[in-house]
């Protein structure tokens, strides 16, 4: 389909969702990132039966730990999507980035370091 | 095993306001079954306050290291060499272990990173209740296998009181009333008269009446 989405979406494969632990995704944002989100199979579609469902709840434990440190929890999020539909991976990516570049920013990095 | 929770992240980060390195101790014992205080969870507290001070603009370097347990003074002694090179140090393990440091640095600040909640068991992933109190005068044999001082609101050893209806507890919904559980267990036993037989008094002296508990094992001196 050679779809086009945001340079600014890296990915970091996993052979599942259920792999994405709380620290994968703290980590993401320890190292820069503006916002991250995990884009997993559509429910009840997991080869490994739970998987998607195990990173939507680390998913929304690290919205609540954001919050905690008064952070937008949106930073983070969870898609689901089939492995066979390019065009909503696409749309999901766009989706994201225009919510983070609503958002600005990560505010975890201070202009300085950016600029560095 | 004793479980415990994580303190809330605000109660933390105002411990360590005033820290610029410090280092977070896990527990490989009680904690780590508990998801509470093992290395992964001294990760993520790692993480969390790295990006909690960071987002302050006041970076804080955070060590992490999880010893084999903390209730041992054996297991203490490896942090001889760095103990004095934190402005705090966190641990995560049961309250035994923030005492077991700062008894054994007395110049270290410690600080314990986690509530110590009960002495209990899983009862499902990520669930976990309360199955003892430690009275130190065990009887749930005499009560089909379960702890009324435990697991009853008002540890009652003649209930069921007043409040119990339809198997649960008045003081919460989600508490199984155990002598319901108790009664039903006995009357499948045929058992149930073993309640009507009457018993001394539970000698509470074991428990913390007694003031603070300690055990000693000639055979195990070295």
């Amino acid at each position: 389909m050679r779809l086009q989405y945001s340079p600014n979406v890296k990915i970091i494969m996993v052979p599942c969702t259920g792999r994405v632990d709380i620290l994968h995704l703290l980590k993401a944002f320890e190292d820069g990132a503006d916002g991250v989100y995990v884009a997993g199979c559509m429910e009840g579609d997991c080869h490994y039966l739970t998987g998607n469902l195990k990173a939507r709840r680390r998913v929304e434990y690290v919205q609540k730990v954001l919050e905690s440190m008064g952070v937008e929890p949106e930073r983070v999020a969870m898609y689901n999507m089939s492995a066979a539909d390019g065009p909503r991976f696409v749309q999901v990516a766009e989706e994201f980035k225009s919510k983070i570049q609503e958002l600005g920013p990560s505010p975890f990095i201070k202009p300085k370091d950016q600029a560095a | 095993m004793i479980v415990g929770e994580r303190k809330p992240l605000d109660e933390i980060l105002e411990m360590v306001k005033d820290a610029k390195k410090i280092l977070i101790v896990g527990c490989k014992g009680c904690v780590t079954v508990c998801n509470a205080g093992g290395t992964k969870e001294v990760g993520i507290l790692a993480a969390t306050l790295r990006l909690a001070r960071l987002k302050e603009d006041n970076p804080i370097e955070i060590d992490e290291m999880t010893l084999e347990r903390q209730c041992d003074p054996e297991y203490i002694e490896i942090l001889e060499e760095r103990a004095a090179n934190y402005d705090i140090i966190l641990s995560m393990a049961c309250s035994i272990g923030p005492q077991y440091i700062s008894e054994k640095f007395p110049e270290a600040i410690v600080y314990p990173a986690l509530n110590t909640c009960f002495m209990g068991g899983a009862q499902e992933h990520g669930v976990w209740a309360e199955f003892c109190q430690a009275c130190g005068d065990c009887k749930i044999h005499l009560f089909g296998g379960y702890c009324p001082i435990a697991r009853c609101s008002k540890s009652l050893l003649n209930g069921p009181c007043g409040g119990s209806a339809d198997g649960k507890c008045e003081v919460d919904k989600e508490i199984d009333c155990v002598w319901h559980l108790i009664v039903n267990k006995l009357m499948k036993q045929g058992k149930l008269d073993q309640l009507t037989q009457v018993k001394p008094l539970k000698n509470w002296t074991t428990s913390r009446d007694g003031g603070p508990r300690k055990i000693v094992r000639e055979d195990l001196k070295i």
